[in-house]
């Protein structure tokens, strides 16, 4: 495949225009789940083609692009999404999360706050949050054009009546502008306070063939119950890198007698502090 | 001190080029040409443009040597290429009544006009291995007969003009594209067609097979199933009319199946359609029966709670290329969701301890 043979971004002018229809819909009805054409993409479903599809419409030559997988910039899926838009579209990447004008992730909300004039993209598997409680789309369409999200709250009670407290840990529904209750894919809880931004965020669902938004200072509500407030939990550890208190952490097994360390689970971030002299149990002196 | 992993794009890399000295094998074999697999492998070929919605034979036999052989990745290479094809405007519906048929069968009547013709079909065959193609045997030239030419009228017309089956209404209307618009549900009978037409064969089959088995049993007979070559037309809007741009083989079955009556019909025979893209008459006969077990709501049958007829259920789960990327997805990394349930289970097994220990005291 050589560049000159695709049109910028892949995408014809004719799909990304139906696209860019979505997304305008999307975000004039913010976390409203907007219907379109997703096409075939050269990756499979599954890798990203919502997110991809998105962010081929979004695309101008002179954005720079950030894609992460997991919060990482060198995870290979990560890697295999910014080379396609490096040789389709020929805009400049960055692993910088400021640098960046559009940032396309898989289950991660970048640590260093977005500002105004960002895009940050999500690749969704499952857009629809009611789905696991009633598989049919007729039915969900339905329980949200009625705001009949009673099931939900049923559903998260239960949880707290069997383990004491809310058992989902990722994908944790949001409601957003006292509306549309919407997922915010498979990032962990601990990403959703950061669902109220300055930036706009744009969520693509390839095999569902679903778009949803937010504009930025969308407001965005974590469902939860007065006496059981939402709790955006992490592992109780420092970065053992950079020492950093505040981020998301990944677990790594180093050793096959129970050893393990903790580190950010945003690169990009876990550099910064380095590069500024912070530093863990693990990381250079 | 530790350093993260780091490599992906290398590692992307050597992966490509491993797989592709995978696909050529031991070089010490001559490499399959194209044209090859286009001729030798003709029914994973039709398979792979039928479920890749593409006719082109050339490219199906490249994207089948590309992959391996694997025909839902060569399935999915053709997918990919296909959504970058210009639509230069829509065909007129072909004409299956003017197909020159390679096979054309009834298993209804023992002979209809136009006649039995087996074709080139497996059902005969003894299924033992021929080790003469093993050992590079030559294939005599068949015998040729004399083309019929006459066009070769369809089986259920006959019943249609005594009115003995339930007749389908003509329409006109342009029905929706399914690869340029988002399929929405209820689905009617046009795209519920299209979509089985390049549905997975295996999936189609196992539905087919459990409608059989009273699953929202039909009683289906193959009223005819006809596999052969028709004549693509398109309007021209500077000529003002229709010029053919091409031949394509495609398998016909219209099934007929057994329907009691109602208070408004008197009891007559239903149909059930399928219309497939090469000689695919295993997928053609499961889709015509799929076809028909989704008609229960319109034939005002019994909704007996099977897969097969629930639309929704089946044209949910019946692209293969949609069905293998989710489910392979699940091997991408996922370390961040996995990491918040490894905390949250940690948490409330700390919370039960706790609370045993409570107990205890």
């Amino acid at each position: 495949m050589t560049a000159d043979q695709y049109n910028f971004a892949y995408l014809d002018e004719q799909t990304k225009r139906m696209i860019r229809r979505a997304i305008l819909k999307g975000l004039a009805v913010p976390g409203y789940q907007v219907p379109f054409a997703s096409r075939e993409m050269p990756m499979p479903y599954g890798w990203g083609t919502g997110g991809v599809q998105v962010t081929a419409a979004t695309l101008v030559p002179d954005d720079r692009l950030k894609v992460i997988d997991q919060g990482a910039d060198d995870t290979t899926n990560a890697v295999s999404i910014r080379k396609f838009f490096e040789r389709t579209a020929g805009v400049a990447v960055t692993e910088a999360t400021t640098e960046a004008s559009i940032i396309q992730t898989r289950h991660r909300i970048p640590e260093t706050p977005l500002r105004e004039g960002q895009i940050l993209v999500y690749q969704v598997p499952i857009p629809e949050p009611l789905r696991f409680l009633e598989p049919r789309e007729t039915e969900t369409r339905k329980m949200h054009a009625l705001e009949e999200y009673g099931l939900m709250h049923v559903k998260l009670y239960e949880d707290i009546a069997r383990h004491g407290t809310i058992a989902t840990a990722y994908a944790y529904p949001v409601q957003v502008e006292g509306r549309y209750v919407m997922d915010p894919s498979p990032i962990p809880k601990f990403d959703n306070p950061k669902l109220e931004s300055p930036a706009i965020q744009l969520f693509g669902a390839g095999r569902e063939q679903r778009i949803y938004a937010l504009p930025p200072y969308t407001q965005v509500v974590s469902l939860d119950f007065e006496d059981h407030p939402f709790d955006p939990s992490r592992a109780d550890y420092p970065c053992a890198v950079c020492g950093a208190v505040d981020s998301y952490l990944d677990e790594v097994i180093t050793d096959d007698a129970g050893g393990r360390m903790f580190l950010c689970s945003d690169t990009d971030y876990c550099g910064q502090r380095q590069a500024a002299g912070h530093t863990g149990t693990e990381g250079a002196p | 001190m530790y350093v993260a992993v780091k490599g992906g794009a290398r590692a992307i890399d050597n992966a490509h080029a491993w797989l592709a000295e995978e696909r050529r094998g031991d070089r010490t074999v001559p490499e399959m040409t194209v044209a090859q697999i286009r001729e030798q492998m003709g029914l994973a070929v039709n398979r792979v443009m039928a479920e890749g919605s593409l006719y082109d034979p050339d490219l199906a036999a490249l994207a089948i040597k590309q992959a391996r052989g694997d025909l839902i990745e060569a399935i999915f290479l053709i997918r990919a290429y296909r959504t970058t094809l210009p639509r230069f405007g829509g065909a007129q519906p072909i004409d299956t009544g003017n197909m020159a048929c390679d096979r054309r069968i009834s298993a209804t009547f023992k002979d209809v006009p136009g006649g039995q013709v087996l074709g080139p079909t497996f059902d005969y065959t003894h299924r033992l291995l021929d080790f003469m193609l093993a050992a590079d045997g030559d294939v005599p030239e068949a015998a040729m007969g004399d083309p019929a030419g006459d066009p070769v009228p369809h089986v259920t017309e006959f019943l249609n003009s005594e009115g003995l089956i339930q007749p389908e209404p003509e329409s006109d209307a342009v029905p929706r594209d399914l690869t340029r618009e988002p399929l929405e549900l209820p689905a009617d009978r046009a795209l519920r067609l299209q979509s089985l037409a390049r549905a997975d064969e295996g999936f189609l089959l196992g539905l087919a097979y459990s409608t059989q088995r009273g699953y929202a049993r039909n009683h289906a007979f193959v009223g005819e199933l006809r596999i052969g070559s028709v004549a693509v037309e398109m309007d021209i809007p500077d000529l003002g009319f229709a010029i053919e741009i091409g031949e394509i083989t495609v398998t016909e079955c219209e099934t007929v199946n057994q329907f009691t009556g109602s208070k408004t019909e008197p009891p007559q025979f239903t149909r059930g359609y399928g219309l497939v893209f090469g000689q695919t008459e295993r997928k053609a006969i499961a889709m015509a029966l799929v076809d028909r077990a989704m008609r229960w709501e319109e034939l005002g049958e019994e909704n007996v709670g099977a897969p097969a007829q629930d639309t929704e259920f089946v044209l949910s789960h019946c692209d293969n290329i949609q069905a293998t990327g989710f489910l392979e997805h699940i091997k991408l990394p996922h370390y961040v969701d996995f990491q918040s349930e490894l905390e949250l289970i940690r948490k409330l097994r700390a919370q039960a301890k706790a609370a045993g220990q409570e107990d205890a005291t």
